[in-house]
């Protein structure tokens, strides 16, 4: 036992020695929630429109009224031709235009019948979506207004309620994303990083001559990065209550264990990659691209998986950061107990299971 | 005989604050001389070279290379002299061919320059043909050889040796000294710098460097006899054993 | 008793374009307390043969006991007696001379203090910088701390992986100073080396090259194996004096070894009146001609042509 303390206090002194890369693993995850949870914001506000009003009556004035005073949109021009809409797009000052057409309330009073038309830059195809959206939720509480007054039957009314992030935040989405990203660089990348800079050095050929057993040597390598897993969780899930006002809804324990035991499941793969990487380079960029690029495509948090083609979905399910980000979602946003999330964590426990075997198996004995 | 001097150092100092890396060196070289400088770990050996490849400005002291002051024209000593190191020479990841025009290249040769360079060199290897061969694929001897046709390749005053033939065997060790030889017989000056005391008994002339002072500076056989002992080993030793400090 | 026994070992290295054959069928013994010297350049196998001995490498084929125990089977008995400092000095260079030795000390189940008689010698030679770390110690100073570190649990073996490459000459002085003391404690020592001045300085040594041994012997019993007589010869050029030697069809062979050329004839007789034919010829100034002892580096040159 007292070999394993000595080495897993040498493997701290290396990490403390090297203070720009402790800076960084410390101060990344909180780089990271700030830039995600500020910068890369979906949502969309005070977007700039213009309005082509080609009948100016008392429904139109109305209309316009209430779409400029929502915090979504901003008028910023009356236009008064269609040339005059396609060059304020061509400029660029607007996102989207809004076209009544001539005799818009007569033709709603009279023929039930009144088009608007929204002319939206498709450039960038979400925030079009998400205007469009926006616009004609406005507009149908305006016909809502009407049609209180004059009762008329079959209309189907849809009611939206955003459950769990009412106000549509980007945050509740990027929290999770970012602890599940953070785990994945600071556990597989650094650990996989530390054994093979051990091969490169040399110092490995003199630790295998020694009695050391080799999973030793692979678990204290480890147990330093837990420490510093620890120390993110902790970080993000505090940045995230006091600076994003993402609360913790669910169950704090809860959230802990399922967070070490995805950090096991990425310590794991670290030594996995290590056991095939000859140099830190490549331990970087095995990392990089076989752990970083998956989880960030594949955990659903910048792109939802279920708008993918069926073969990516089903790549996803090998992705340990997608159970895990399921799981986080449940637990910290929803509130839900483990009863929920009961299946997420034993396949999550499945694998960590497999990769921690096959990784042990695999730690070569030998130099070649 | 005075203008053939292609090295000449006069009190050459270098200071890394209160540490005087190397302490008012003084020494001439000649052209086509094979010139050994030698010294312990840490006696200033690596210093004093930089000084005069151009790469670092001395403290005080006067030295010029190939009729070039270190302190001012140390762009056009740059074009003049060549350099290969043991741990550093070619791309392993190129061919032979494609390292030749490289270093050529960076020093200016033109194409047709380039290319009759590049048939002699492979000619008198005895490696025509092999252009093609990636330098990793050769063995350690060929690239040493390799390495230093290439770095007199532009065919300069003076060629600095750090630590050239280490690791390699005993016969292709004397090639590769044939080689020294025949561009010293041609008019090129080789200062080596080497702790093996082996080496060392190949150069004309050898100065010994201790705590960054020059202790002797004579032909290996004055030395031997001026010691009193058969070998450069003990020259080496008998003055080494002086040093106060270490890297 | 013999504390490393090799049998017939091979062992080759594939990569996707060609096989490297490393070790070609190397058999040698030492003897328990022994100093056995592995002499030949890069690539000759030396390391190829130490990882094997270490338990580090599997052989292609071939037996080898370490201690009496077999380098496949019994590895984990093999791994806790003998000591290994590896080609480059396996050292944490961001940590301590202090720390690195406990480190060591402790992987080995011991401590500084248990073993610090066998280490003393050498280690109170680097006390004085314990604080400092590895990678700023100069060449001489990292190889003595490798060596205590390969030294703390007082291995049986000790294998030394070109100990004195890229060391200066003072200190390889020392070192081999240190492994004459070592062997006096009863501890059998390997160690391999590019340099044939260091052959000397072994009990025995196996002269090595491109995978094969060419010959095992004491340095004495080397250098008695060289039959024909050497002669060394100088003159004021040396590089005009070696090609005329070269050209001449009686030479075998001209070798520069520093300030003089060494040379044997084919047929030996009158070599000397030969050699001063060849410096009259050529008009050489300040000529020199004498008979020499051949030394290792001869004797290693003549059966690398054979």
């Amino acid at each position: 036992m007292k070999q394993f303390f000595i080495f897993v206090k040498k493997e701290c002194l290396h990490i403390l020695r090297d203070p720009r890369t402790l800076f960084i693993l410390i101060f990344m995850p909180i780089a990271q929630i700030v830039l995600y949870g500020f910068a890369l914001t979906t949502e969309v506000k005070n977007s700039r429109i213009a309005i082509f009003d080609q009948s100016m009556d008392e429904a139109t004035i109305q209309l316009t009224a209430e779409i400029s005073s929502s915090k979504y949109f901003n008028l910023v021009k009356v236009v008064h031709s269609y040339e005059e809409i396609e060059a304020t797009f061509k400029k660029g000052t607007i996102r989207m235009a809004i076209v009544f057409p001539r005799n818009f309330r007569f033709d709603l009073l009279h023929s039930n019948h009144a088009q608007i038309q929204l002319i939206a830059d498709a450039s960038d195809p979400n925030t079009a979506n998400t205007l469009a959206n926006y616009a004609s939720s406005i507009i149908n509480d305006y016909q809502e207004a009407l049609n209180n007054n004059t009762e008329l039957p079959y209309t189907i009314k849809t009611q939206f309620r955003m459950l769990y992030n009412p106000e549509l935040k980007g945050a509740y989405n990027f929290v999770p994303g970012v602890m599940a990203l953070v785990l994945m660089l600071v556990c597989a990348m650094m650990t996989s990083i530390a054994i093979v800079k051990e091969k490169e050095m040399g110092t490995m050929e003199v630790l295998l001559v020694s009695p050391l057993k080799p999973f030793m040597i692979i678990i204290a390598k480890t147990i330093p990065y837990l420490f510093v897993s620890f120390f993110n969780i902790a970080s993000i899930l505090l940045m995230s209550v006091y600076v994003l006002d993402v609360p913790i809804t669910g169950n704090l324990g809860l959230l802990l264990l399922e967070s070490i035991l995805f950090t096991i499941t990425s310590l794991s793969l670290g030594i996995l990659i290590s056991n095939s990487a000859q140099t830190q380079q490549v331990a970087m960029f095995t990392s990089m691209m076989s752990l970083f690029l998956p989880t960030l495509l594949f955990s659903g948090f910048l792109f939802p998986v279920e708008n993918m083609p069926l073969p990516l979905q089903l790549l996803s399910n090998i992705v340990p950061a997608k159970w895990y980000y399921i799981i986080v979602k449940s637990v910290m946003i929803k509130g839900l107990g483990f009863r929920y999330v009961w299946k997420e964590t034993l396949i999550l426990m499945g694998m960590t299971i497999v990769l921690l075997t096959v990784s042990i198996r695999n730690f070569k004995i030998r130099l070649a | 005989m005075e203008n053939d001097k292609v090295i000449t150092a006069h009190e050459l100092t270098k200071k890394f604050g209160h540490f005087i890396a190397v302490d008012h060196i003084s020494f001439d070289v000649h052209k086509g001389e094979i010139f050994g400088f030698l010294g312990a770990n840490g006696a200033g050996k690596t210093t004093a070279m930089r000084m005069l490849c151009g790469l670092s400005l001395p403290s005080s002291g006067k030295a010029s290379v190939a009729g070039f002051d270190v302190y001012k024209q140390n762009e056009q000593i740059k074009k003049n002299i060549g350099y290969m190191s043991q741990k550093f020479s070619l791309y392993e990841d190129l061919t032979i061919g494609e390292n030749i025009d490289f270093y050529a290249g960076i020093y200016g040769l033109s194409n047709k320059q380039i290319k009759e360079k590049k048939n002699d060199l492979l000619n008198r290897l005895k490696i025509s043909g092999q252009e093609k061969t990636l330098v990793r694929d050769l063995p350690l001897g060929w690239k040493q050889k390799l390495a230093f046709s290439i770095a007199i390749i532009h065919n300069p005053a003076i060629v600095f040796l750090d630590e050239p033939t280490g690791g390699v065997d005993p016969i292709t060790r004397r090639e590769f000294w044939s080689l020294i030889y025949e561009a010293s017989a041609g008019g090129i000056t080789a200062f080596v710098t080497t702790h093996y005391m082996d080496e060392a008994e190949y150069c004309n002339r050898v100065s010994v460097m201790v705590d960054g002072r020059i202790e002797a500076l004579d032909t290996p056989a004055n030395l031997m006899k001026n010691f009193s002992t058969d070998s450069m080993n003990g020259v080496f030793l008998q003055l080494a054993r002086k040093a106060l400090r270490s890297e | 008793m013999q504390s490393v026994i090799v049998e017939n070992i091979i062992k080759n290295y594939r990569t996707k374009k060609e096989t490297v054959e490393a070790l070609k069928g190397i058999s040698f013994s030492v003897d328990k307390g022994e100093i056995f010297g592995l002499i030949g350049p890069d690539g000759a196998g030396k390391t190829s043969i130490f990882r094997i001995l270490t338990t580090l490498l599997l052989a292609d084929s071939g037996a080898a006991t370490v201690d009496g125990f077999d380098v496949v089977k019994d590895y984990k008995k093999i791994r806790n007696r003998v000591g290994y400092m590896p080609g480059r000095f396996s050292l944490y260079q961001d940590l301590s001379v202090q720390e690195n030795l406990e480190f060591f000390a402790a992987i080995f189940n011991t401590t500084i203090r248990e073993n610090y008689n066998l280490i003393k010698d050498i280690y109170q030679q680097i006390e004085p910088f314990k604080t400092r770390k590895a990678g700023q110690l100069s060449g001489g100073m990292k190889q003595k701390l490798a060596l205590s570190c390969a030294l703390i649990h007082k291995p049986s073996v000790l294998f030394l992986d070109e100990p004195t490459t890229g060391v200066d000459a003072v200190s390889r002085k020392e070192f081999w100073e240190m492994l004459h003391r070592l062997k006096m404690e009863g501890i059998t020592i390997l160690v391999s080396t590019p340099y044939m001045d260091e052959a000397s300085l072994c009990d025995r040594v196996a002269l090595m090259q491109k995978g094969v041994i060419m010959t095992i012997n004491t340095p004495a019993g080397i250098i008695s194996g060289f039959k024909k007589p050497i002669w060394a010869m100088r003159s004021s050029e040396m590089y005009r004096l070696m090609n005329a030697v070269k050209e001449d069809e009686t030479v075998e062979s001209c070798f520069p070894f520093g300030q003089y050329q060494h040379i044997v004839f084919k047929n030996p007789g009158n070599d000397e009146q030969r050699l001063q034919e060849i410096a009259r010829k050529g008009n050489f100034t300040q000529v020199e001609i004498q008979s020499i002892r051949p030394n290792i580096e001869d004797c290693f040159m003549a059966l690398m042509q054979q």
